[in-house]
């Protein structure tokens, strides 16, 4: 464990007659890992609820196999939600769990290595069977051959306790074992001392067309809870006091709901319908799903038959004045770029969400990636430049996606967001924005209804000097019709251009459209806290999308040793921040770690000629804090050799 | 000046959300819908081969289209890549020319947004059956409120040359000198298969049958699909002459009329006939007795029998039926979206507070 404070904080008598004790910890992260089948995503979102009710900052993994369901108490077929949380404000879901609950033998296997030693080790007793244990090439039982000494091993029968507790619920046994998974949330809830109403509501409101799955479930988590009280397996359970934060009203969000709401939200700001056109993909379908509940605010969803239709759907969409969004990950944006270069020549307004996944081809479709960067900048035929920004953590991507519409609507150009799935599975506390705190998008969306030509003709390229979009006049609009298509267009006309000059200055001109949105952006925001002496950093860590968590925690970690290091963060990866060349310039090294190959370390490498040190990994899954601040911190302490001549 | 039927509600009937659009367009009472051909003209120079079959459609689709009595800013034309796609160009409505393919797709993602509109689709045998295949057969399953034209002239055109998914099985080009391998589509069949609710077919050249069926096209609710056959005199030269010609045409066409018997040739010397399979075969009309020859039901909501009607025709074009297939009603995919709008709109109105805030919240006190 973690704990600061490891001292028992109070101590009662169980109804045993036995001692418990209470210990104080100001952080814990859990892993629960088991079957694909055995509900480990459901008990871990229903903890985090409880975590985030009672008050404590967090952050989870989830990380499940790409299998819906893998053959049972296989190696592939092993799901696990990972929480991280505490007292105080926390920015991942922690580098290893200090407990890990295992509901058989694969989920073990899976997962031991990463579970340090001495960490609190709970299984399920009655899934070591010889005949699980061989599915997984145990050669001996690990609960009896003296291999899990280094942990705290507890070892429960989980199942057989729950069917206990079912024996007159009328239930068959394979239904009743279903619910070890509540058996089990009511035992890490007595543990951590958690909510349970919360839980209680929510299994009356999901099974409220059966009720006796209902009850079943609740009468599994309360008996989880109570064997906790009453067992001497456990004496000691934990208290993490809620954490510090801001006054206000908050709720527990995940990335793709967070980014669902912040779409539905641009729509009413700028008085706009919604379209989203989509093909159904991991790790973004959810955005489908959750935007089709909300059909009462003007959006229309329309699943497509493919992921071109998708995004051909959302332009056509635009162009009758709605805002049009597609939402995919890596393979479906493949599909998409010849759609998005023509919103690139038309010029309409366009958002596309590319939830990232592992790449290439199909990759790893549940595991996170960074590695669509360079796809995103690039990956059209021509020079066809548009905008793209990321979200930095969950909650984040309410922002990002306001964001995304704000300069899809007001440039009349396509957008790309990239959040990856560990964002979009991830999950935080975030605090319930006011409305009318909103950006106001209506601005952004006067359509042309006057002609405006000398002549008294409409000319659909004729720019607005400032931000360079060109009039957004929709079908329905009398006077104003006009035809717009995927070949070269003369200035102002828009007629079909084959005249080399005119070419060659709307090429110019369509990426002067992108680079002016810089002018747009706030200062860079940079994290550069003074060191104990007065000191300067001379090391700055610079990255984009998820990695913010891990990074920030790795540079909080870094201070704490007495170091400095500053921290830069891009929403904005086109165009970039205007100041941010001469930022990075100003420190030593710079160094930018990714999840791909190098991506932004290229890009800035090109645009700023800064020695950008890249460090990378691809495993899909996030950063540690503890590698990233062992490679700032041996970066730091060259950069401080050299300064002091100790190294030529 | 005289109002638009086809004008509906802006999607969301009471709704502030479209208010942006309906700011924008116009309403109904001062829309300018008497209009002539020459208003439908663009001043863009039409560029299409000199003899090129698109001119006449062009021209029949300038002149009828007034009569529809839809204001011109109510329609778009949505096209893809090819000759034929260059249509939008030349008339004066609304008109994306877009990527190759992708028309019924961009055009659905309008209709349904903008239920309020007339759309139109311009492609052609390339564009909607090979690069656009899967988009034109689940537009036509979905019914969405639009107008497909087809314009099929067994070739690719603008690529210079090369066989198409309608060219015949041989066929010599650029691409294959020693005569295409792969089988065509008959994409009225394709459409028919796809459950389509209007398909049509018509030629090029038949200005009064091309209008007829364009007309009956543009009133169906729903996806209507019209193959259009189409001369390209550069590169498929009389293709469609079979049809054409004034000895041959009568002997091979089937002209399709709705409540009808199914009679042509040169003095109604042919008939169409059930065969004893359940589909249909040609007969001589002396040979069989009155009443088995099957009289035209474009109604019919079985499509089995409009599909075999389309099996009649052989690849060099003999007995290939001309005019509506099958016209049927369904609902449209736009009117059910628009009305699932307005039904979760009228059982729990839009709060965004709400929605922010979901179902578990906590408050920090200061
Ligand atoms: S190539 Fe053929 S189809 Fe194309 S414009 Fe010329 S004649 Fe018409």
């Amino acid at each position: 464990m973690t704990a600061t404070d490891r001292s028992p904080v109070a101590t009662s008598s169980a109804p045993g007659g036995f001692v418990k004790s209470v210990v104080e910890l100001d952080r814990v992260v859990i892993r629960l890992a088991g079957d694909s089948g055995d509900g480990m995503q459901l008990t871990g979102n229903r903890f985090t609820s409880e975590t985030a009710s009672f008050g404590n900052d967090l952050s989870t993994l989830p990380n499940f196999p790409a299998e819906i369901r893998a053959p049972t108490g296989t190696l592939p077929g092993v799901s696990s939600f990972q929480l991280h949380f505490a007292d105080h404000d926390i920015m991942t879901p922690g580098d290893a769990p200090d407990v890990l609950v295992a509901m058989n033998p694969a989920a073990l296997k899976a997962n031991l290595v990463d579970l340090p030693g001495g960490g609190l080790l709970i299984v399920d007793a009655d899934q070591f069977t010889p005949r699980n244990l061989a599915k997984v090439g145990y050669a001996t039982n690990p609960l009896e051959d003296g291999s899990l000494e280094s942990w705290q091993t507890v070892s429960v029968p989980l199942t057989s306790m729950t069917l206990d507790a079912l024996a007159d619920s009328g239930l068959g046994k394979k239904e009743s074992e279903r619910s070890k998974n509540m058996f089990t949330l009511g035992l890490l809830s007595w543990m951590y001392h958690r909510p349970t109403e919360g839980t209680i509501r929510f299994l009356e409101r999901t099974f409220r067309r059966k009720p006796e799955i209902a009850a079943a479930n609740i009468a599994a988590f309360r008996a989880g809870y109570n064997y906790g009280e009453t067992t001497e397996a456990f004496a000691v359970s934990y208290e993490i006091k809620p954490a510090p934060m801001a006054p206000g009203r908050y709720r527990n969000i995940s990335g793709n709901q967070a980014l669902s709401l912040g779409l539905v939200a641009a729509g009413q700001r700028s008085g706009l319908p919604i379209f989203l056109g989509a093909y159904p993909i991991t790790p973004a379908s959810d955005i489908l799903h959750e935007l089709s509940k909300h059909k009462a605010f003007g959006v229309r969803t329309f699943q497509a038959e493919d992921e071109i239709a998708g995004v051909a759907a959302a332009i056509g969409a635009s162009f009758g004045g709605a805002l049009g969004i597609t939402t995919t990950s890596g393979p479906g944006i493949s599909l998409k770029s010849e759609a998005i270069g023509l919103a690139v020549m038309t010029e309409l307004p366009l958002v596309v969400i590319d939830v990232q996944r592992g790449g290439p081809s199909t990759g790893l479709p549940t595991k996170t990636e960074q590695s669509d960067l360079l796809q995103a900048m690039f990956g059209r035929n021509g020079e066809a430049p548009l905008p793209v920004i990321a979200p930095r953590s969950p909650g984040d991507c309410f922002d990002a996606a306001i964001e995304a519409c704000r300069i899809a609507l007001t440039y009349r150009t396509p957008v790309i967001l990239l959040s990856d799935g560990y964002l979009a599975n991830g999950a935080e506390p975030w605090p319930v924005p006011a409305i009318d705190a909103l950006p106001d998008l209506t601005r952004a969306v006067r359509f042309a209804t006057e002609p405006n030509g000398e002549d008294g003709e409409f000319l659909p390229y004729l720019r607005d000097p400032e931000t360079l979009a060109r009039p957004w006049a929709i079908p329905g609009t009398a006077g104003m019709q006009h035809r717009i298509g995927g070949l070269e267009k003369a200035d102002k006309t828009g007629n079909i251009s084959y005249d080399a000059a005119n070419h060659d200055f709307m090429v110019r001109t369509r990426q002067a459209k992108i680079d002016g949105i810089a002018a747009s952006l706030p200062p860079t925001e940079v994290d550069d806290p003074e060191g104990p002496d007065g000191e300067k950093a001379r090391v700055a860590v610079i990255g984009w999308g998820s990695t913010y968590g891990p990074i920030g925690a790795a540079c909080r970690r870094i201070r704490a040793s007495g170091r400095s290091v500053a921290q830069i963060h891009l929403r904005h990866l086109n165009p970039m921040p205007a100041d941010l060349g001469d930022i990075l310039r100003r420190y030593d090294r710079v160094v930018c770690p990714e999840m791909n190959l190098g991506q932004l370390a290229m890009l800035l490498r090109a645009k700023y000629l800064v020695d950008v040190e890249s460090h990378t990994q691809v495993r899909g899954l996030p950063f540690r804090a503890s590698e990233l601040a062992a490679v700032l911190q041996e970066t730091i302490d060259r950069a401080a050799a050299r300064g002091n001549g100790e190294l030529q | 000046m005289t109002t638009a039927p086809h004008r509906h509600d802006l999607g969301m009937p009471g709704s502030p959300i479209d208010a942006a659009i309906a700011a924008s367009v116009v309403t109904q009472g001062e829309k300018q819908t008497a209009l002539k051909a020459k208003d439908m003209k663009t001043d863009q120079e039409v560029r299409w081969c000199p003899g090129c079959g698109d001119y006449v459609i062009l021209n029949a689709v300038q002149s009828f289209l007034p009569s529809l009595g839809i204001a011109r800013e109510d329609m778009v034309i949505v096209s893809g890549i090819g000759c034929s796609s260059r249509f939008p160009y030349y008339m004066n409505t609304y008109g994306m020319h877009s990527i190759h393919g992708r028309a019924p797709a961009i055009a659905t993602g309008l209709a349904a947004s903008r239920p309020d509109l007339s759309v139109w689709v311009v492609t052609g045998d390339g564009d909607a059956l090979s690069i656009g295949g899967n988009h034109l057969i689940h537009t036509l399953r979905r019914n969405v409120n639009l107008t497909i034209l087809l314009f099929n002239n067994r070739i690719y055109g603008l690529t210079k040359g090369q066989y198409s998914p309608t060219s015949e099985v041989g066929k010599v080009t650029k691409s294959t000198p020693m005569g295409s391998l792969d089988h065509p589509f008959n994409p009225v069949s394709l459409a028919i298969g796809a459950d389509a609710t209007f398909v049509g077919r018509a030629m090029d050249s038949d200005r009064k049958g091309l209008t007829d069926v364009l007309r009956q096209a543009a009133e169906h609710q729903g996806t209507s699909l019209v193959e259009i056959y189409q001369n390209c005199n550069i590169f498929n030269d009389g293709a469609f002459d079979l049809l054409k010609d004034p000895t041959t045409g009568p002997m091979w066409s089937i002209p399709l009329v709705h409540g009808e018997p199914l009679v042509f040739g040169p003095d109604g010397a042919s008939c169409v006939v059930r065969d004893e399979f359940g589909g249909l075969r040609i007969a001589e009309t002396n040979q069989v007795d009155a009443s088995e020859i099957v009289v035209h039901d474009a109604h019919r909501q079985d499509p089995s029998y409009a599909f075999a009607l389309s099996r009649l025709s052989s690849q060099d074009l003999r007995y290939t039926p001309m005019g509506v297939f099958r016209s049927v009603q369904k609902p449209t995919y736009d009117a059910m979206m628009a009305e699932q709008l307005h039904v979760a709109a009228t059982q729990q109105p839009a709060d965004l507070d709400a929605l922010l805030a979901g179902s578990d919240t906590w408050t920090v006190k200061a």
